[in-house]
């Protein structure tokens, strides 16, 4: 048993790629060393900026050998077969052996594989693991790109140490040969390190200033400015994002703490969080109180020879560079109200067939009103409206030109700093929420007023110029806002008839003068199809409410929802609410969970058989002479059923829906046990037929069960 | 190549131009060319047809040279200590990627005065991307200290083309390497020529300081932005001229121009997002098509000299 050690270096692998390489390190090595019958104790694996380090501890010398039995033809079998399995094996006729099988003579052979040297798999694995390795972005370098067959790393590679036990496995790869030696840290140590073995390679390179565990550089990094902070009286905001950002960009952490200038204050404190974190991967500080205070931690990647004074020093001043910046938008920005930003909005062009950003803003301002006026969302009218028009003011601003992803939350913080409503600076905040999965849903009605109006503004505007989604192309990301439309409409319990809101949002976009018609015919067949405006609109609003209620399925499929009976419930359409909808679907599901709603699907299933199975036969259900028992039951529950079933839906009581279904499983069960349907007897036969499409659709005013599995 | 690691001699620090002469003198002696700005308003050192089109085909090639960049959003009416709508970039590049690149490199900081156990220099991803020049590139920022003064990039393709073989790219920022260096917290303080103040002293700002309030003023406020359109139109169709008469440079000198029209459109704020994506699409076709005929041009030849290099 021996030791492995494989060091991988390379110029500076991205911070962000780190953790990730390290477990396709192992997965590959020990996939490649199996493959070959050859297993490690255990596998050790570390990153630094500018390697990636395996140690296989207990790795035996060599493969065992083995002895494969393989049974061929019979011993008088034609030569054709015969000739076939000596050469499949690779013996000759005189190395195969005798045996008796059932009687039979057989030949078998015995193939020995002998063991091989450990140092030899692993000489053929490392340049196996390089070439396989999934790096999410590689580049050539040098002479020998000339071809782009050269070899790919994620950055140019540079050397590799293959050490087992003491001894060098020699291989190669692309000119790169397989070596003990390996360079320190950048500028702490100058030249070659040896290393003689796994078990002194970690200390050889602390000793020339690499820790090369990535482990212990987060802890001295997560530590050290922890205690930076905490030695000047103050408290690290923790983030373990940063810690392993910088755990990946250094060899030699040292945690440093500097100071900002305390006007910066001034500046919200997202963006300084943003500039300091985003831009410069410090950590920032707070106060006692909690508060953000004008101070950071960096994290040099060196002992610098004056105890890191000109370090910070230099990282003070880029930091107050990137805040001076900031400042100056944020008073800049201030100058000028959000009334008159949002008049600059006019000279950016949304999209060149659906206007400027400020038409955008006055569809929404009027989708906004209309939803309030509609008592659709219960507030304000007017608050409403005045929110939807400043709503996107802050895009023109210096701050979010600056750093787009502030959008929304610059425009609320200058809204309140211009005196506005707290609720209307609050919406324009939030106005844009949920951007992905797991962001909050505003339920605030001013702001849920003014975000689905921008939302199917967008979807409907989109749509109408005939560029919905395709496939895994959504430029304008419609998917995500048809599902921000849904979040929100289920978050809030809005009451949202959405075939009425959607024409509402379609209305701009068919009257308008500038993108009528051409949207859904091209412009000649616009002019001559007058007339089939409303078609098209019908279409249109058809494909956007197909496409929220697809949005809404995989959204709930996600949540955990069965599938199958959001379909047994989508499947019934002309459902344009989507609280109900869902209410529907959690009623369902709550029901066929149940003895009954299993024995009533199964009932219901047997029924749409017998009728798929003999085409529907009309019948007027006119009483026959001569009926069972078990007619009448299921006619006289099927006559209880129904009305009580639709009244319990006109007034969105599903499980009171289900709970009268579910009064029909007695009698449809008994049905089925005491009558033939298919009665000798023309008339009854048609009678009970009748029955049971009585008894199907009364369930389908519930849901599809068709659709349900099980 | 060892790196000089000599404690930093007290010395008074380089002025702005002294930089620029121990660079050109550096690399020219690793056999650099050293060349002169192209007389074009270009967005980056990249834009030098010294870097796009050298960066295809397979013929060695080392140059040097400092390129002013316009950028008319960074404008700042003079009024901002770090940001320029005109500034310099020092350009390297090196083809193939010598394997001592990073240590050229950091030899050349030493060379400029940083001293590498005094700073805390750092190579932080930063893949490069041009979409106006459909290029792309791994690589990183180089840090000094928290502040970017370097790109450095491994070129993988240009103009839609793979780089066979991969050049180097150094661009380093002067002013802010100055700034650095110098010690001066507004880009207008830079020594320029290394004269006392009084004595024949020039400061940054004493040359360029009316230029950027000026040009800010036009960038912003003035350029007549039907003008720029129209130009935009006509170097796009003098681009298509030349690419039909078989002549790469002169097309790929109209799609510079309309690269760089473009970015004053921009900075008067009448190109939406949605239209951005359509112009620099427009860009991009125009700096490709002439690296194609540039290629188109030029192929035979290389595969001729150079065995195995094909497009």
């Amino acid at each position: 048993m021996s030791d492995f050690l494989l060091e991988l270096r390379c110029e500076e692998i991205p911070a962000r790629m780190q953790a990730k390489a390290r477990g396709d390190l192992e997965k590959l090595f020990a996939a490649q060393i199996g493959e070959a019958g050859l297993k490690a104790g255990s596998i050790k694996v570390y990153s630094t900026p500018r390697r990636l380090a395996l140690i296989a501890s207990g790795l035996p010398e060599a493969t065992e050998a083995v002895s494969e039995e393989r049974k061929g033809p019979k011993a008088d079998a034609p030569e054709k077969a015969l000739e076939g399995f000596l050469r499949s094996t690779g013996l000759t006729r005189d190395q195969l052996v005798e045996r008796e099988v059932k009687g039979n003579k057989v030949l078998f052979a015995i193939i020995e594989k002998p063991g091989r040297k450990a140092s030899e798999v692993l000489a053929e694995a490392i340049p196996a693991i390089i070439r396989a390795f999934p790096w999410p972005k590689s580049q050539r370098w040098g002479a020998a790109s000339i071809s782009t067959e050269s070899l790919k790393w994620v950055r140019p590679l540079s050397g590799i140490i293959a050490l087992f036990g003491d001894d060098v496995v020699p291989c190669e790869i692309d000119g790169i040969e397989s070596g003990s030696a390996t360079l320190g840290h950048r500028f702490h140590h100058q030249g070659e390190i040896t290393i003689g073995n796994a078990s002194d390679y970690a200390e050889k390179l602390r000793a020339c200033h690499v820790i090369v565990d990535h482990e212990e550089r987060q802890n001295i990094i997560r530590d050290g400015a922890a205690k930076a902070a905490a030695d000047a009286g103050l408290s690290l905001i923790e983030d373990e994002g940063l810690v392993i950002e910088n755990a990946g960009l250094t060899e030699w952490p040292v945690p440093l703490l500097g100071r900002f200038d305390e006007s910066f204050l001034q500046v919200p404190p997202e963006v300084i969080q943003l500039t300091a974190r985003v831009n410069q991967k410090y950590f920032v500080v707070n106060d006692g109180a909690g508060k953000l205070t004008n101070a950071f931690v960096c994290t040099a990647n060196i002992a610098a020879s004056d105890g890191g004074d000109a370090i910070v020093a230099g990282n003070e001043k880029v930091l107050a560079a990137r805040l001076g910046d900031a400042k100056f938008f944020w008073e800049l920005d201030q100058k000028t109200t959000l009334e008159q930003h949002s008049e600059k909005l006019k000279n950016i062009v949304f999209h060149e067939r659906l206007g400027t950003v400020a038409d955008k803003v006055e569809r929404v301002a009027k989708l906004a009103r209309w939803l309030c006026e509609e008592g659709i969302v219960k507030c304000d009218a007017d608050m409403a409206e005045q929110a939807a028009r400043l709503c996107k003011a802050d895009l023109v601003t210096e701050m979010v030109g600056e750093f787009p992803e502030l959008q929304g939350l610059m425009g609320g913080y200058y809204a309140e700093k211009q005196g506005l409503d707290p609720q209307i600076a609050e919406t324009i905040r939030d106005h844009y929420k949920p951007v992905g999965q797991g962001d909050d849903v505003p339920t605030d009605p001013v702001t849920v007023a003014v975000s689905l109006a921008d939302k199917l503004d967008t979807l409907t505007g989109f749509f109408a110029i005939g560029e919905p989604p395709t496939g895994s192309k959504d430029p304008y990301a419609l998917r995500r806002a048809a599902l921000g439309v849904c979040s929100q409409i289920l978050a809030s319990e809005t009451r949202a008839p959405l075939y009425r809101i959607v024409d509402f949002a379609l209305s701009p976009f068919i009257d308008g003068k500038s993108m009528t018609m051409d949207l859904f015919l091209g412009d000649a067949a616009a002019k001559i199809f007058e007339g089939k405006k409303a078609a098209n609109a019908l279409a249109a609003r058809n494909s956007i409410t197909n496409f929220l209620a697809d949005r809404l399925k995989v959204q709930q499929k996600e949540a955990g929802v069965r599938h199958d009976l959001i379909d047994a419930v989508f499947a019934l359409g002309g459902e344009d609410d989507l609280v109900r909808l869902l209410a529907r679907v959690k009623a369902l599901q709550a029901f066929v969970t149940t003895e009954e709603g299993a024995n009533l699907l199964a009932g219901y299933k047997r029924a749409a058989n017998i009728l798929k199975q003999s085409g529907d036969v009309a019948s007027d259900g006119a009483i026959v002479d001569d009926l069972a028992d078990e007619d009448r039951a299921l006619l006289s529950a099927l006559d209880a059923a129904q009305p009580k079933a639709s009244t319990a839906i006109e007034a969105e009581d599903f499980a009171g829906a289900m709970a009268a279904l579910a009064s029909l499983r007695a009698p449809i069960d008994a049905f089925f046990e005491g009558v033939m349907v298919n009665d000798p007897d023309e008339q009854k036969r048609a009678f009970r037929m009748n029955l049971l499409t009585r008894f199907r659709d009364a369930v389908h005013r519930v849901a599809d069960f068709s659709k349900i599995e099980g | 190549m060892a790196m000089t690691m000599n404690a930093p001699t007290k010395t008074k620090p380089l002025c702005f131009q002294d930089m620029i002469l121990t660079l050109h003198r550096f690399w020219a002696d690793r056999g650099c060319v050293i060349l002169q700005p192209y007389d074009m308003e270009m967005g980056a050192g990249t834009f030098h047809t010294a870097t796009t089109l050298r960066a295809l085909g397979p013929e060695p090639w080392n140059a040097a040279f400092v390129q002013p960049c316009r950028r008319p959003t960074d404008g700042r009416y003079g009024e901002n200590p770090n940001r320029l709508q005109h500034y310099y970039q020092y350009q390297v590049i090196l083809k193939p990627s010598p394997s001592e690149i990073q240590q050229l490199y950091l030899d050349s900081l030493v060379a400029i005065g940083i001293d590498p156990m005094l700073h805390d220099i750092r190579f932080v991803e930063d893949d490069w991307e041009s979409p106006t020049l459909g290029a792309w590139g791994l690589g990183w920022e180089v840090w000094c200290d928290g502040m970017e003064v370097t790109q450095f990039t491994y070129f993988q393709q240009m103009g839609g083309f793979d780089c066979k073989p991969v050049a180097g790219e150094l661009t380093y920022g002067l002013e802010r390497l100055a700034m650095y260096i110098q010690g001066v917290d507004s880009v207008y303080d830079l020594d320029f020529n290394g004269l006392p103040a009084g004595q024949g002293g020039v400061s940054y700002g004493d040359i360029f300081h009316e230029n950027e309030v000026q040009m800010s003023t036009w960038n912003f406020e003035v350029a007549n932005t039907d003008t720029l359109f129209d130009l935009f139109k006509k170097s796009a169709a003098e681009c298509e001229n030349c690419l039909e008469k078989g002549l790469p440079i002169p097309a790929y000198e109209q799609a510079v121009k309309a690269s760089h029209t473009f970015n004053l459109l921009q900075a008067r704020g009448v190109i939406s997002v949605q239209e951005r994506a359509a112009f620099m699409g427009r860009v991009r076709d125009l700096a490709k098509g002439s690296c194609e005929a540039w290629i188109d041009k030029n192929k035979e030849r290389w595969a001729e000299k150079y065995e195995g290099w094909s497009i």
